[in-house]
């Protein structure tokens, strides 16, 4: 079906309606004006929200993505509207988040030559991106952005950027807004091997002490109900990874929560313990292996990742299964055995008794105290957005997740500012739920700018600021590692978050005392005018446990604070 | 040729011919500190597809590692490690040397001896054109050496496997 003439922008939205977008997240400027006129000009249902930053944006995208399972749209100009992108991209780069980046670009004839607002973001994005697209004919734009949305949707999600010179977004498009795809290379057909599921199942069969370890991959592939089945069927306990919440029910009685640096205790042990671990869509990050000889050294490891890349990139396993983890476990599900774990869950079941996650509701407020009340009021149904640091390791840790689709983090970038956008976008891609956002003062006002857009569209969020007027996780690892020698972490002149709050038209709440947190989350809870900010002055020198200094063996895990001095860390971070 | 060296492997990367394909290759070695050896891109015998080959050295875990991010590439269609196959493998070089009549004769052995092509001559100099496995072509430039070598150039090298295999 050839299109009759329109220009390039308004066949860019054209596509991305033909892909069911509904929104797009966006700052506008002189090298994408043909594709923001094209908006108007198309008469789309899109919604277009126009951020304060084009990073908030990114993050948005992303968090809508996030919440949804749906691919998120981005839309910004060359140069610095371009290149204020990168940390929202790599960030959904290092979380598989699918994506679709769309970036204005100077004339095609000016390429190369320092043009106003000129920047190579085609190179600049290329180590961050699943894939890339410079446009160079108008009549490209329906293949590639259908070529875009496929890659960034399917196989192991990811960002897709599309760079659009400004001659090619004003230049006429007759080409078929349904284009064929030409992707040689790139194969999303995952078929399954019959003789590996049946080595899994032997090997589960022969195991005493099994574990599943379900990650993100195992989220997207949208494996929830399938591993459910599977592991009670089996009877295997279940320890997941900060973005692997709400893949297995937390509360579920297989469950021991999260693993790795600030994991559960009862988690952690399981891994030293078990004879077998059974990893699920996780890619053995540094931050559950400790030190990658010590892990599981004496257990058989099973690795399921639809990224054959993952396979022996950190741990070698016994048995790889390069596959969909919903696929595997389906057909797993069919072979492997009702195990006799009993004494190993009671095993397990004495530890959760012996090392519970635990904080003291009295003396000074606890930033666990506030997390886990709200997860109590808002009865664990809450879409919950974290920002980067010792606040995201108690909201993993107390705010337990049942169903997929309502952790946002930034795992693998660790991106402080991600939350706020974050929170943003996904109450935009579910209105109906109730959305929250944990954040820490520093964190915060790395993107508070979004408070704007947050209440230009009115989104009932509930912004928690965790104030402890510190970097709290580095200055924590200077109290353990460093002889407390304090460096670059004090935040003194942060401003009044509740008047910065009221000043964008936002409800502010000041929370200081533990007596007051129940009340105050529950108002915070009960107001739905729009967003409101709750402040919340906690301990300030207050640190996480249980954890694994970095690159230590699992085994060496700090259930408590310790008693004696700590060497230096030998892993990175 | 069997090739056993451990610490040079040789791999042929088969890409769709699309604009940023070897900017993407070329970051997955210098992401990873992975020196390339040679690298020789020539359009295949389908004209939207490249062949590759790259010769590189480094531990062989990491290697597996390049040859898997080297494969997830959108746009590579596939990446095979030739170093352990039955392969036939080749290079050009170009050498120029400073001679004069004098040592002419002696030059001209060598290339014979080596299968050279004299492929220019002047009164002062000459350059011959060899093409070989590359232990041929190192063993050509030793023996040149005793001449004033102006310039050298070598192509890279290419492989293909033997018999029915494809490469």
């Amino acid at each position: 079906m050839a299109n009759k003439t329109m220009e390039g922008g308004q066949a860019i939205i054209k596509c991305l309606e033909n892909e069911g977008v509904e929104y797009i997240f966006g700052y506008s400027g002189g090298a994408a004006i043909p594709i923001f006129d094209a908006l108007v000009t198309t008469a789309t249902k899109i919604k277009f929200i126009l951020v304060r930053h084009e990073q908030g944006a990114v993050h948005m995208a992303d968090g809508y993505a996030r919440a949804t399972g749906k691919p998120a749209v981005v839309l910004v100009t060359s140069g610095p509207g371009a290149t204020n992108t990168l940390t929202g991209i790599m960030t959904a780069h290092m979380d598989s988040v699918p994506m679709v980046v769309i970036t204005g670009q100077s004339v095609s004839w000016m390429l190369g030559k320092d043009a106003f607002q000129e920047a190579d973001i085609f190179g600049i994005t290329m180590p961050v991106v699943k894939h890339s697209y410079l446009v160079k004919e108008s009549n490209d734009i329906p293949r590639i952005v259908r070529e875009a949305f496929h890659i960034a949707t399917t196989g192991r999600p990811g960002p897709v950027l599309i760079d659009v010179p400004k001659d090619i977004s004003a230049g006429p498009c007759t080409a078929d807004l349904h284009a064929e795809m030409d992707l040689p290379g790139y194969k999303t057909d995952y078929p399954l091997d019959k003789d590996t599921i049946m080595a899994i199942a032997e090997a589960l069969a022969k195991s005493k002490r099994p574990l599943i370890l379900a990650g993100h991959g195992a989220m997207i592939s949208g494996a929830d109900e399938s591993l459910k089945a599977f592991a009670e069927k089996a009877r295997i306990p279940v320890t997941n990874t900060l973005l692997g919440k709400g893949v297995f029910p937390e509360t579920h009685k297989l469950s021991l929560g999260m693993l790795g640096m600030h994991g559960t205790a009862y988690a952690n042990k399981a891994i030293c313990e078990c004879d077998l671990l059974l990893n699920i869509g996780s890619r053995f990050d540094d931050r559950i292996l400790g030190k990658p000889a010590e892990f599981c050294k004496n257990a058989t490891i099973i690795h399921i990742d639809i990224d054959a890349a993952e396979i022996g990139k950190m741990i070698q396993p016994q048995i790889a299964c390069v596959a969909d983890a919903k696929t595997a476990l389906d057909e797993l599900i069919k072979h492997v055995p009702v195990l006799e774990t009993k004494e190993w869950r009671k095993h397990l079941d004495d530890y959760k008794v012996k090392y519970p996650l635990k904080f003291k509701r009295q003396g000074s407020l606890k930033m666990q105290h506030i997390i886990d009340e709200f997860y109590k009021l808002s009865k664990g149904k809450a879409c919950v957005a974290t920002d980067v640091g010792q606040h995201q390791m108690w909201a993993a840790q107390f705010y337990k997740n049942d169903s997929r689709y309502n952790w946002l983090s930034s795992g693998g970038a660790g991106t402080m500012g991600f939350g706020l956008p974050a929170c943003i976008g996904a109450a935009f891609g579910r209105p109906n739920d109730i959305h929250a956002c944990f954040v820490g003062d520093g964190g915060f006002q790395m993107t508070f700018f979004e408070l704007a857009t947050a209440a230009l569209h009115k989104l009932p969020i509930k912004i928690i600021v965790l104030n402890n007027h510190y970097l709290g996780m580095v200055r924590q690892w200077q109290e353990l590692f460093y002889e407390d020698r304090t460096s670059g972490v004090d935040l003194e002149g942060n401003p009044d978050f509740v008047r910065l709050a009221e000043s964008f038209g936002i409800k502010g709440f000041n929370l200081r005392r533990p007596g007051d947190v129940k009340r105050v989350l529950q108002n915070a809870l009960d107001y739905n005018e729009g967003p409101c900010l709750v402040n919340c002055e906690v301990e300030k020198t207050d640190n996480v446990f249980p954890m694994i200094p970095a690159g230590a063996a699992i085994e060496d895990m700090l259930i408590e604070p310790p008693t004696r001095k700590l060497e230096k860390p030998t892993g990175s971070t | 040729m069997l090739n056993t060296d451990k610490a040079m492997h040789t791999l042929s990367v088969y890409v769709a011919n699309k604009p940023g394909v070897l900017a993407r290759i070329a970051q997955v070695f210098a992401r990873r500190g992975f020196n390339i050896e040679s690298l020789v891109v020539s359009p295949a015998m389908d004209g939207h597809f490249s062949r590759m080959t790259i010769s590189c050295s480094g531990d062989p875990e990491g290697l597996d590692q390049i040859i898997k991010q080297l494969s997830k590439l959108i746009d590579v269609v596939q990446c095979i490690d030739h170093t352990f196959d039955e392969t036939v493998m080749k290079e050009m070089g170009l050498i120029k040397i400073a001679v004069d009549a004098e040592g002419r004769s002696e030059a001209l052995q060598i290339a014979d001896h080596f299968g050279c092509k004299t492929v220019d001559l002047t009164a002062t100099s000459m350059i011959l054109q060899v093409v070989g496995d590359p232990a041929k072509i190192d063993a050509l430039e030793e023996m040149i050496e005793r001449f004033a070598v102006i310039e050298f150039v070598r192509t890279g090298k290419v492989v293909m496997r033997r018999g029915q295999d494809l490469t």
